[in-house]
């Protein structure tokens, strides 16, 4: 395999990990409420911060990405920049934070991938900001010393007070708890998924082990020793505390190492579909293109000539003698266009059949 | 995918002369495993007002695939057998370039799932060293699938071709169309 270091994606990451890096530091108060048991985690979170910013960097140097990622932002800073912003925000809550688009797939793969989805994106909004100590906990010092008084604790962000609440209240427990809950959704999700993975004909044909399995494994790792280390304190007197926290620490460094590389990272690619929307919506609203051969509109304007560009960008040149292309057909022209040419052979042939 | 009986010496041979648009392709298709019920084979007629031609059109699973070099989101590979496959579910943003840049007019952007689906050769069974569904019960074998040695024992007077011309370009393919005996390429432009 062939890599060579993409030197703006590399330049654009370090700096995004080393600010990242500032922020964290003042963030946690020079370090005071940075937890040191979280060492691993946070070099983990780093590596797969600058992955993540390197990959990205390249995906949005590749033509048909950088084209849709440049007119998304052309279409939507404009007069009617509130509107779009509007239809956005309406698109990421449907199909980003509810993947809604999944759901016309298959009720149970959309519950499964919901249930995924919230599990992770919950977990990671907790644990990110809590490793590189951005989040911290801290007894209230004005209960803390009076006794009889009910101790409040005070959750801190970048060292801020942002919130309080009872030790021993509900909303202490949900808080406490909230990874265990994060737990039991990402193990619903991910079983629905290894069970159909294996189960299913067209699944076992075309997924690969590493692609496909490892990660739903690695998911389930992850929050079975978590969800281990809980259960080893409340009610196991400790008793294998140290193997779950070292196995849980393990499978989560491999995650945050692995997300730039593998299947996680569409993560980070799916709010592309909402600026394939607008792209849409907008170049309609441009006009339509209409097929030499069959007389009607397949798609947009702004979508052929961009295709067009794009085509030639990445060595394909559909130019045709008359100065038009074969993209200004559309895709049932095309296969019209094929049959005729092939009839056309035949006949010159002398036979239909051969 | 990584244990398969995939067999490398069968190939595909369409003859869009011999479809009579039956379209037992398309029921065939749909039963196919890895497109959950979708057909993913298209049957048209070509002028319908003049003639009753139809056309059959499978993936050509191109040598160099315009459909994965236009996606912006990675989701169509190509693996070790050449067979191009349809786009990642988790993505395939739908967002149509494959559709419209395809020269074969191949992928269909399924609006309801937001996701482009396409032909991938049937892989649950060509994986299992089985034929594709189209290919095992197209009655005028429009549709073949099989050895190189067989289509020509079939076929004397023709010859496949995996050469096409769309004015400037030139694109090669895995499938092959079956051609006047001595033909190179098939010029469409």
């Amino acid at each position: 395999m062939n890599f060579s270091l993409n030197k703006k994606a590399a330049v654009i990451s370090i700096i995004v990990t080393l600010a990242c890096v500032v922020v964290s530091f003042y963030g946690s108060r020079k370090l005071q409420n940075f937890d040191p048991a979280l060492i691993a985690y946070l070099f983990g979170t780093l590596f797969a911060l600058f992955g993540l910013v390197y990959r990205y960097c390249v995906w949005l140097q590749r033509p048909p990405t950088r084209m849709y990622f440049k007119r998304t932002w052309q279409l939507v800073f404009t007069r009617s920049f509130l509107v779009r912003a509007f239809t956005m925000l309406k698109d990421s809550i449907r199909n980003l934070l509810f993947q809604q688009f999944i759901y016309p797939r298959g009720r149970k793969r959309w519950m499964a991938h919901f249930m995924l989805a919230a599990g992770c994106l919950a977990a990671f909004a907790i644990t990110i900001p809590l490793t590189l100590g951005w989040i911290n906990f801290t007894l209230d010092p004005a209960t803390a010393l009076e006794p009889g008084m009910t101790k409040l604790y005070n959750a801190n962000f970048f060292g801020f007070k942002v919130m309080s609440f009872e030790l021993g209240s509900v909303p202490a427990f949900l808080i406490f708890h909230a990874l265990t809950w994060c737990s039991w959704l990402v193990i619903a999700g991910a079983v629905i998924f290894l069970v159909r993975r294996l189960t299913n004909a067209g699944l076992i044909a075309s997924q690969t082990f590493e692609g496909d399995l490892l990660p739903l494994i690695l998911l389930i790792i992850i929050s079975l020793t978590g969800l281990g280390l809980n259960f080893s304190y409340a009610f196991m007197k400790g008793i294998a505390y140290d193997f779950m926290s070292v196995t849980h620490a393990i499978a989560v460094i491999l995650f945050l190492v692995w997300i730039p590389f593998g299947k996680f990272f569409h993560i980070i690619q799916r709010p592309a579909q909402i600026g394939a929307h607008i792209y849409k919506q907008e170049g309609k609203k441009k006009g339509m293109a209409v097929c030499p051969h069959t007389g009607k509109e397949f798609t947009t304007r702004l979508h052929v000539d961009d295709l067009k560009i794009v085509t030639k960008e990445v060595g394909f040149d559909f130019t045709l003698e008359d100065g038009t292309s074969h993209l200004d057909y559309s895709p049932e022209g095309k296969r019209s266009l094929l049959a005729k040419a092939h009839l056309k052979a035949r006949q010159e042939g002398g036979t239909f059949f051969g | 995918m990584e244990v398969t009986a995939y067999r490398t010496n069968m190939e595909f041979f369409v003859d869009m002369q011999r479809c009579i648009g039956c379209r037992a392709c398309e029921m065939a298709c749909a039963e196919c495993e890895t497109n959950g019920q979708e057909s993913m084979i298209h049957v048209n007629y070509v002028e319908r007002a003049v003639t009753i031609q139809t056309t059959v059109q499978v993936c050509m699973h191109c040598d160099d695939p315009v459909c994965a070099q236009v996606c912006p989101a990675d989701a169509i590979t190509k693996d070790e057998f050449a067979v191009v496959h349809s786009a990642n579910t988790a993505r395939c943003i739908g967002c149509s370039n494959c559709v419209m840049a395809c020269p074969f007019g191949v992928p269909i952007k399924e609006e309801k799932y937001d996701m482009m689906m396409k032909c991938n050769m049937c892989y649950d069974r060509t994986s299992a060293g089985k034929k594709p569904m189209c290919a095992t019960v197209c009655p005028s074998q429009a549709l073949f699938y099989g050895t190189r040695e067989e289509i020509s024992r079939m076929r004397p007077n023709s010859t496949p071709v995996n050469t096409f011309i769309f004015g400037k370009q030139e694109v090669t393919t895995k499938v092959n169309i079956m051609m006047p005996k001595g033909s190179t390429h098939l010029k469409i432009h």
